[in-house]
């Protein structure tokens, strides 16, 4: 499980962002199918690779890798970028 | 959860729940990482009576197939077995009379998480072991890591279109869902979630 050197380990998905996403929104968006602004490939946010030892947590698209999400949190302030993320569709009631 | 230093510095981490929904109390299994800033303590320093700040559960893409009676097959790679351990404590729970089986990778006998709670499976669960490095006598199960060749002969085939979920260390979760499309399951049936080491959701 423990990589040596820690870094071939860290890429992970998006599901791993539910937690700090939560900080901001009402709705799980790891669960809403998010449409790339470059390649227009359409996957669950959840199924994106997201680098998390990055300054911010940036989730990249499945198809082109292009960056679709960055979230930081530092903890008075939270900053979100959604330029790589063209639509997100959350459906309701999945609970 | 969070943890807050005196001096007012927090660390948050994810972790998985082991226990099912139906128990009234909540179970996280933590890896300890000796390299690790939150593990370390949560393994060494915590006592019992410390309070913690929790938030959670999250996450509805990495989840149980509900609304169906579909078959499930589990494929889990070191303490990527944790939310499945939830899972299976969820289907007996409710009765479950869905086919479900589970493949798991561990390292040694002793890195083995829940094996009792393994051993005592319904009817309706099959679970298969093997060990990658370092087999006891006498041992029952598997061996070697989990390939194409141990996927074909211990998962539920294409032909029954299970759901899949892959949950494990980044290149054990990609070796392992290539492995199961080269065997003819749909992409879109399989679900995976990597676990990161040093510091991510473990």
């Amino acid at each position: 499980m423990t990589d040596p050197d820690g870094v071939a380990d860290r890429r992970l998905d998006a599901n791993a962002a539910a937690g700090p996403l939560a900080e901001l929104f009402t709705v799980d968006l790891t669960a809403a199918v998010t449409t790339c602004a470059g390649c227009g490939n359409r996957a669950p946010l959840a199924a994106h690779p997201l680098y998390a030892d990055a300054p911010a947590l940036v989730v990249r698209c499945p198809n082109c890798a292009g960056v679709v999400l960055r979230y930081a949190s530092n903890g008075s302030r939270l900053r979100l970028d959604l330029t790589g993320a063209r639509l997100l569709t959350v459906t309701l009631g999945l609970d | 959860m969070r943890l807050t230093a005196a001096d007012g510095y927090t660390a948050q981490r994810s972790y998985s729940i082991s226990s099912p929904p139906e128990r009234p109390e909540i179970e996280l299994i933590v890896e300890r990482l000796e390299d690790g800033e939150v593990s370390p303590y949560l393994t060494d320093v915590l006592r019992r009576g410390d309070l913690l700040e929790l938030r959670g559960p999250v996450g509805g893409y990495f989840i149980w197939p509900t609304g169906t009676n579909e078959p499930v097959q589990l494929i889990a790679g070191g303490s990527g077995v944790v939310p499945f351990l939830s899972m299976l404590g969820h289907h007996r729970a409710t009765g479950g009379s869905r086919s479900v089986r589970l493949l798991y990778s561990a390292r040694t006998v002793d890195d083995l998480i829940g094996r009792d709670e393994l051993d005592h499976q319904p009817a309706t669960v099959e679970v298969n072991l093997t060990l990658t490095r370092g087999v006891p006598a006498g041992w029952p199960g598997l061996t070697g890591r989990i390939d194409a060749v141990l996927l074909a002969g211990h998962t539920i085939p294409p032909a029954q279109a299970p759901h899949l979920l892959v949950c494990g260390p980044t290149g054990f979760v990609e070796t392992v869902a290539g492995a199961l499309i080269e065997l003819g399951h749909d992409p879109g049936r399989i679900k995976t979630e990597r676990f990161g080491a040093s510091g991510g959701p473990s």
